[in-house]
C-alpha cells in the first residue's frame, strides 16, 4: 500500500515535472501558459517529490525499480533508500518554492527578447533530471540523469544570450559540467571493472584494492566536486550564478550542488568499502582551503550574486569538512562520532539549501526592483521594500551561523564532533582537528562580516542610485516564496531534535549506527554525545530573543499616548559640522571590506587605481576622487591560465595538418585506410 | 518535590542573572575608580554609571530622519543577546538549569548575535562614522573568534565538556595542577577578552576622538534610553568576560549546593577576585597606549597562537593516560 | 590527561616550562625588530636554563646543574649582549625584519609542531621518566629554528635562528638523554661562543663586500649573469 503510494507519488513528480516542460512550449504563444500552467506544475512536481522524501525518511520506504529503457542489456534501474529520499525532499522543497516564486519574476521576461518557452522548457528538465539523478541506481542511468541536468542548466544559464559576457559564462560552465561528467564516469569505470556490472548494487559489494580505491576516491572527489565548486574547481560558480535568472540560481545553488554532494556521499559512504583516515585528512584540507579562499573572496565583491556565488563555494567547503570529520571518525573506530559528523554535513546540506535559495530569491527582488547588481547603488532598500527585508535578514542571520538560527546548529554540531578529538588513537589527527575547527570558526566568522557588509550596504543605510530610491516592493508570489523559506530556515534552527531525528534515518541506512542520544532528552535539547559533555537548547534562546523584542514592543505601546502628544523627534545625524549628509558619504562596500584586504592582502589579486584631481585654488581639497577596484580568483592564474595556454599550443601543433589543399586531406584519408587495413589483416 | 527543586532552581538561576546584569555597571565602575588613582584624579562615585543610566533613560529619544525600524530595535536585541549570555556563565553556583541552555560554543554564537545587530545599526543611518564602526568591529571579531575557539578547545578538551559548569567542576575535581594549556589559554582569553570587549590596547571607551574610535563610532547616533541599553550591554559583556577568567581559571570558592553560607562565601570570594582582576587590568591600561587599527590583528595573532600552544600542549603533553 | 595529575608538581613545572620554551620559539618567529628577536632569544635561554635545573633536581644528576648554569651564562647573558653590541655597532638594532605572510607562516609552524609530534612519538617511547613527552617539544623548536633560518632576512636575525635551533638540540638531549657527557656539553658550548664572534667579524664582511646585511642581497655574488 505505502509502496504503491510511492510509486504513483514518483510518478506524478517526473509527470509533472516533464509536463511543466512540454507546456512551457506554447508559451512564447501564449506567456499565461507559462504562470497558470508551467510554474504550477513545477511546484507540484516539487511538492509529490517532497512527499516521496517524507515517505522515505518517516517511513522508511525503500523501493527498486527496474524500466525497460536503456540499453538491451542494461535497463534503467532507479531506487528509493532514506539517502535519496532526504535529497528528494530538498530538491522537492525549493522546486515547490521556486514554482511560487517564478510565475512573478518571470513577467519581466515578457517584454523582453528572450524565450519564454526555452526558459520554461529547460527548467522543467533541469528539474527532472536532479530527480533522477538521486534516483538512479546504476552507472548508465546515473550518467543520463546528470547529463540531462547539467544540459538542461546550461541553456539557463545562458538564457539571457544577447550579452557575450553571459554566454562565455555558460559556455565555461558546459565546458566544466563536462570534464566532470568525464572524471565521474571514469570513477564508474573502476567500479564496473571489479564488479563486472554497471548496477550500483554490484558496486557496493564490489572489493576494490587500496590503490583502486584511493584513485575512486580522487575522481570522485574531482567530478563531483568540479560540480560542487570545491576550490580551485569553482570557477565556473561565480560566473554562471550572477548571469543566469535569480530562480534559477536559487535552484542551481540551493539544490544542483547538493546533488553533486549526493554523488559524493554515495559514493564515499555506499560504495567505497573501508574508509581510510588519509581520505579524511584530505577532505579537511580540501574543504579547509575551499570554505576561507570562498568566504575571502564572497567578502571584496561588489556584485550581489557573486558574493552569493562566492559564499556558495564556502559553505559547499564546510560540509567537506564534515565529511571529512565523519570519514576520519569511522576510519579509527570512532562510528558514534563519525555518524554526528556525517549528521552535521547532511545538516549543512540542508540549511544551505534553505538559506542560500532564500538569498539568492532575495537577490532576485533586490534586482528586479533596484535594476542594480552591484551593492555601491543599492542601499536604504529596507524602508521601500520592507518584507524582503525582514526575509533577507534572516537570510543573512542563518547563513552568518547564529543562534538560535539553522546555520548555527550545523556548525555547533561540527564543532562537538570536532571536540571528541581526544577519542583518537593517532596523536597527529588529535592536534589537526582542532586547527581546522579553527579554521571552521574564522570562516564562520567571516561569513557574518561578509553577510553585514551585504546587508548594510544594500538594504540599509541611504539609497545610492536613483533606482534605489524609487524602488517597491515585489509582488505578492514572491514575498510568500520568501517568506517560506524564511519560516523554513527559522524552523530548522529552531527544532534541531526534529531534524536531526530526520537526519538519524539516513545516517542508519547508511552506516548501521543509531544516534539516540543526540535527542534522547526531548525536543528541548539537543545533546549530541550527553547531556554533560554538551547541550543547547534553541527554542530557549529564541525565547530570550523573542522576550527582547517584546520589550521593546511594550515600551513602544507604553509610549504611544504620550508619542501621540510629541512624536519622536527626528534630527539629522551627526554630520561632523559641515552640514548636509549626502549618500555619497556613506561608507561603501568597498570600504567596508578595505580592513580585510589590509589583513588578508595576498589572498588575492587586487588591482587598485586611485585617481585624484585636487583644486586648481587649494592645494589640499580634492576636487574629484576616483577609486577602482578589481578582484581577481587567484584560480585563474595558478591553474586555468596555464593550463589554457597549453591547450592552445597542442591545438596549434594540430592544426598543421590543415593545409588547405584538397589533395593533402586526400592523402589523409589514403593512408588512413592503409593503415586500418594493415591492422585489420 | 522534584519538580519544587527544580522550580526554585530556575528562581535562583534567574536572580543570578538578575544579579549579573545590576553588578555589571560597578565592574566598569571599579576599573575607572583604579584608573583615576593611577592617574592622581579624583574618581567619580562607584554609583556614576547608574545615574548616567537613569540619566539616559529619562532622557527623550531623538532618531536621525534615515534610521529605520533595525535601528530602533536593535538596542533592545543587542541588549538581550547579552543578557541571555550572561544567563549561561555560571557566576556564584554551579549547576543551574541555565547553564544547560548553552555551551561555551553557543555563548560564542549569542556574542556574534549581538555583534551583528551592532554593526548593522552602525550601518542604519548611512554616516560615515557608523560605518567605519562597523567595518573595524567585525574585523575584530572575525579575527578574535578563532583564537577564543581555540581557547575552548584548550579547556574543553581536558574536562570533555563545552558545558561551562562542567569544565570548571572539572576544574575544581583536579586539584591543584600546573597545566601548560590552562596557563596559555587564561593568557589567550585575557587578550580575546581585551578585543571583544574594546578596552585599551584595542579601542578606547574613553575616546570620541572620531578617527580611533570602533565601538563609539557604531553608538554615536543613539539617544535616551537606546543609548542606555548600547551602554549597559557593553559593561554587562566586560562583566561577562571577568567572570568567565575568574570562575574558569580560578573556580576555588564557588558554590556548589544553593545554600546561603556557601553562596554567600562564592559571592565575597568572587567580588574579591573581580576586584582584583579589574585593578590588573585598570594597571595594564595605563602602562600601554592604544595601538594603530592595522596592528590590531597582530594582537590578536598573539593571542591565537597562545591558544594554539595552549591546545598543542593539552595534546602533546597532557593527554597520554 | 589523569597520567599528567598524578606528576609531582616538579615534574609539572618541568612540562609547562617546555611548552613556554616553545612558546617563546613562536614568538622568535614573529618578533619584527632585531632588539626584540635578541631579547626574546635571551628569554629562551633563561627558561632553558630553569628546565634543566628542575630536570636536574628533579633525577638527581648534578652535572646537569653545570648544564645549566652554562646555558644561563651564555644564552641568557653572554650570547644576547654579544648580539646586542654588534647589532649597535652595525646600527640595526631597531632595524625591522617583519615576516611577510604571518598568516601562513603561523600555520606552517603549527603544522611542523604537529609533524614533530608525529615523528617524536615513537623515540618518546624509549625515554624513561617525565621527559618522555618533551622530547617531540625540543624536536619542534629545533625546527622552528630551522624554519626561522628559512624566512628571515637580515643576518642577525638568522644567527639567532640558529642559536634557537641548537638552544633545541640541547634540550633534546636533557629532554631524551638526561644530557650529554659533560665534555661534549662543554666543547659545544665554547664551540658555540666562538660562532657568535665568528658570525660578529663575518657581519661586517658581509656588509662590507655588499653594503647590507640583507641575506637576499648575496646573490649579488652569484657569478651567472642575470
Amino acid at each position: 500500500m505505502r509502496d504503491s503510494l510511492t510509486l504513483y507519488l514518483i510518478a506524478a513528480m517526473l509527470c509533472s515535472g516533464i509536463g511543466s516542460s512540454m507546456f512551457s512550449l506554447l508559451a512564447n504563444r501564449y506567456p499565461w501558459v507559462l504562470r497558470l500552467a508551467a510554474f504550477p506544475l513545477l511546484c507540484l512536481s516539487g511538492l509529490a517529490s517532497l512527499a516521496v522524501g517524507a515517505l522515505a525518511l518517516l517511513e522508511g520506504v525503500t523501493l527498486a525499480i527496474e524500466l525497460p529503457f536503456g540499453l538491451p542489456w542494461l535497463h534503467w534501474h532507479f531506487r528509493l533508500d532514506p539517502l535519496a529520499g532526504f535529497f528528494l525532499g530538498i530538491i522537492g522543497i525549493i522546486t515547490a518554492v521556486v514554482g511560487v516564486y517564478g510565475p512573478s519574476y518571470t513577467r519581466k521576461y515578457q517584454q523582453g527578447p528572450y524565450s519564454l518557452s526555452a526558459l520554461g522548457f529547460f527548467t522543467g528538465l533541469f528539474v527532472v533530471g536532479m530527480q533522477l539523478v538521486v534516483l538512479a541506481d546504476d552507472a548508465f542511468a546515473f550518467m543520463v540523469a546528470w547529463e540531462v541536468m547539467s544540459v538542461a542548466s546550461y541553456f539557463l544559464v545562458a538564457y539571457e544570450h544577447h550579452q557575450a559576457a553571459n554566454r562565455r559564462a555558460a559556455f565555461l560552465y558546459l565546458l566544466m559540467a563536462q570534464i566532470g561528467a568525464v572524471l565521474i564516469l571514469l570513477c564508474f569505470g573502476i567500479f564496473s571493472g571489479f564488479s563486472d556490472d554497471f548496477t550500483f548494487d554490484a558496486f557496493r559489494v564490489a572489493e576494490l584494492d587500496p590503490l583502486w580505491a584511493s584513485l575512486a576516491f580522487t575522481l570522485a572527489l574531482a567530478g563531483f566536486g568540479m560540480k560542487a565548486g570545491l576550490v580551485p574547481l569553482h570557477v565556473w560558480l561565480p560566473e554562471a550564478h550572477p548571469v543566469a535568472p535569480s530562480h534559477i540560481s536559487a535552484l542551481m545553488s540551493g539544490v544542483m550542488l547538493k546533488v553533486a554532494v549526493y554523488g559524493f556521499i554515495r559514493m564515499l559512504f555506499d560504495f567505497l568499502g573501508p574508509l581510510r583516515w588519509e581520505w579524511g585528512l584530505v577532505l579537511l584540507t580540501a574543504g579547509s582551503v575551499t570554505a576561507v579562499y570562498g568566504v575571502l573572496y564572497a567578502l571584496v565583491q561588489t556584485d550581489l550574486k557573486r558574493v552569493l556565488a562566492y559564499s556558495s563555494v564556502e559553505n559547499i567547503g564546510i560540509i567537506f569538512i564534515c565529511l571529512g570529520f565523519s570519514v576520519t571518525y569511522l576510519a579509527n573506530d570512532a562510528p558514534i562520532i563519525g555518524v554526528l559528523g556525517l549528521i552535521a554535513a547532511l545538516y549543512h546540506v540542508l540549511n544551505h539549501a534553505l538559506f542560500k535559495s532564500l538569498l539568492f530569491l532575495n537577490a532576485g527582488a533586490v534586482i528586479e526592483r533596484s535594476h542594480e547588481h552591484d551593492l555601491e547603488a543599492m542601499g536604504g532598500l529596507i524602508r521601500r521594500m520592507p518584507w524582503t527585508g525582514l526575509f533577507f535578514l534572516v537570510g543573512c542571520l542563518s547563513i552568518s551561523a547564529l543562534p538560535p538560527f539553522n546555520g548555527f546548529v550545523s556548525e555547533w554540531l561540527t564543532f562537538q564532533t570536532a571536540l571528541q578529538a581526544p577519542a583518537l588513537e593517532s596523536g597527529v589527527l588529535r592536534a589537526v582537528i582542532p586547527i581546522v575547527a579553527a579554521i571552521l570558526a574564522l570562516t564562520g566568522a567571516l561569513a557574518a562580516a561578509c553577510f553585514v557588509r551585504v546587508y548594510g550596504i544594500s538594504f540599509l543605510g541611504q539609497p545610492r542610485g536613483r533606482h534605489a530610491r524609487r524602488a517597491r516592493e515585489v509582488r505578492m508570489g514572491m514575498l510568500i516564496a520568501q517568506g517560506t523559506l524564511a519560516g523554513l530556515c527559522v524552523l530548522t534552527g529552531l527544532l534541531p531534535t526534529m531534524v536531526v531525528t530526520l537526519i538519524g534515518a539516513v545516517t542508519d541506512s547508511l552506516l548501521h549506527e543509531p544516534i539516540a542520544a543526540a535527542t534522547r532528552h526531548g525536543w528541548l535539547w539537543l545533546t549530541p554525545i550527553a547531556p554533560e559533555t554538551a547541550s543547547y537548547s534553541a527554542p530557549l534562546i529564541m525565547l530570550g530573543v523573542l522576550m527582547a523584542l517584546a520589550a521593546w514592543f511594550c515600551v513602544w505601546i507604553w509610549l504611544r499616548k504620550s508619542r501621540k502628544k510629541n512624536p519622536t523627534a527626528r534630527r539629522d545625524p551627526w554630520d561632523c559640522g559641515f552640514g548636509g549628509l549626502t549618500p555619497r558619504m556613506q561608507y561603501t562596500a568597498t570600504a567596508f571590506a578595505m580592513p580585510f584586504e589590509q589583513v588578508f592582502r595576498h589572498t588575492w589579486r587586487l588591482k587598485t587605481q586611485c585617481t585624484r584631481e585636487m583644486d586648481s585654488n587649494l592645494a589640499t581639497k580634492p576636487e574629484n576622487l576616483e577609486y577602482q577596484l578589481e578582484v581577481e580568483d587567484r584560480a585563474w592564474l595558478w591553474l586555468y591560465a596555464p593550463v589554457g595556454k597549453w591547450v592552445l599550443n597542442a591545438s596549434r601543433l594540430v592544426a598543421r595538418i590543415q593545409t588547405g589543399h584538397i589533395r593533402h586531406y586526400l592523402a589523409y584519408s589514403f593512408l588512413t585506410l592503409i593503415v586500418l587495413l594493415w591492422l585489420i589483416s | 518535590m522534584v519538580d519544587l527543586v527544580n522550580v526554585l532552581e530556575w528562581v535562583f538561576a534567574l536572580l543570578q542573572m538578575a544579579l549579573f546584569v545590576v553588578a555589571a555597571p560597578l565592574f566598569t565602575a571599579w576599573i575607572k575608580r583604579v584608573k583615576c588613582w593611577l592617574q592622581n584624579r579624583r574618581s567619580p562615585p562607584l554609583s556614576q554609571p547608574y545615574r548616567d543610566l537613569r540619566r539616559l533613560f529619562s532622557k527623550q529619544v531623538l532618531l536621525a530622519h534615515t534610521a529605520s525600524p533595525l535601528f530602533r530595535t536593535a538596542p533592545y536585541l543587542v541588549f538581550g543577546t547579552t543578557v541571555i549570555a550572561a544567563a549561561v556563565v555560571p557566576l556564584i553556583a554551579l549547576e543551574l538549569p541555565t547553564a544547560r541552555i548553552a555551551d561555551a560554543i553557543v555563548l560564542v554564537g549569542l556574542f556574534g548575535l549581538g555583534r551583528f545587530f551592532l554593526a548593522l545599526a552602525g550601518l542604519d543611518v548611512g554616516t560615515t562614522f557608523g560605518g567605519m564602526g562597523a567595518s573595524r568591529e567585525m574585523t575584530v571579531g572575525a579575527l578574535a573568534e578563532p583564537a577564543m575557539l581555540m581557547v575552548i578547545f584548550a579547556l574543553a578538551m581536558g574536562a570533555a565538556s563545552t558545558n561551562l559548569s562542567t569544565v570548571i567542576h572539572s576544574m575544581l575535581a583536579q586539584g591543584l595542577a600546573l597545566r601548560p594549556s590552562l596557563l596559555f589559554a587564561f593568557l589567550a582569553l585575557l587578550l580575546v577578552g581585551i578585543a571583544e570587549t574594546g578596552r585599551v590596547p584595542v579601542d578606547n571607551p574613553a575616546t570620541h576622538l572620531e578617527l580611533t574610535m570602533i565601538h563609539e563610532a557604531m553608538i554615536l547616533e543613539y539617544t535616551g534610553r537606546q543609548l542606555a541599553l548600547m551602554e549597559w550591554a557593553a559593561q554587562l559583556k566586560l562583566m561577562i568576560y571577568g567572570v568567565l577568567v575568574c570562575n574558569l581559571f580560578f573556580p576555588w570558592g564557588i558554590a556548589q549546593t544553593l545554600d546561603p553560607a556557601s553562596l554567600l562565601i562564592a559571592g565575597g570570594l568572587l567580588s574579591v577576585k573581580l576586584i582584583i582582576l579589574g585593578a590588573v587590568l585598570a594597571v595594564a591600561e595605563g602602562l600601554v597606549a592604544k595601538m594603530r587599527f592595522f596592528k590590531v590583528p597582530v594582537f590578536l595573532a598573539v593571542a591565537f597562537t597562545l591558544a594554539l600552544v595552549g591546545m598543542l600542549s593539552f595534546v602533546m603533553l597532557e593527554s597520554a593516560s | 590527561m589523569n597520567r599528567y595529575l598524578e606528576l609531582q608538581l616538579v615534574e609539572q613545572a618541568i612540562i609547562t616550562l617546555a611548552a613556554m620554551i616553545l612558546v617563546t620559539s613562536f614568538a622568535l618567529l614573529g618578533q619584527s625588530r632585531v632588539v626584540a628577536t635578541i631579547r626574546t632569544f635571551a628569554w629562551q635561554g633563561w627558561l632553558l636554563a630553569l628546565t634543566t635545573a628542575l630536570v636536574a633536581w628533579d633525577i638527581g644528576h648534578p652535572h646537569l646543574y653545570l648544564s645549566a648554569f652554562l646555558t644561563a651564562i651564555l644564552k641568557g647573558v653572554l650570547i644576547p649582549w654579544l648580539l646586542t653590541r654588534q647589532a649597535r655597532q652595525l646600527g640595526i638594532l631597531r632595524a625591522v625584519d617583519s615576516i611577510v605572510r604571518p598568516g601562513i607562516t603561523l600555520l606552517i609552524a603549527g603544522a611542523l609542531v604537529v609533524f614533530c609530534y608525529g615523528v617524536a612519538l615513537p623515540i618518546g617511547q624509549l625515554v624513561e621518566g617525565v621527559t618522555r613527552d618533551v622530547v617531540a617539544i625540543s624536536l619542534a623548536n629545533v625546527m622552528l629554528g630551522m624554519f626561522m633560518l628559512v624566512i628571515r632576512r637580515t643576518a642577525v636575525t638568522q644567527v639567532v635562528g640558529f642559536m634557537a635551533m641548537e638552544n633545541g638540540i640541547f634540550f633534546a638531549a636533557v629532554a631524551a638523554t638526561q644530557g650529554m657527557p659533560m665534555v661534549v656539553e662543554l666543547g659545544v658550548a665554547f664551540d658555540v661562543l666562538v660562532a657568535v664572534v665568528l658570525f660578529g667579524v663575518i657581519f661586517f664582511h658581509i656588509r662590507d663586500s655588499i653594503e647590507s646585511l640583507d641575506v637576499d642581497a648575496l646573490n649579488r655574488l652569484s657569478e651567472v649573469e642575470k
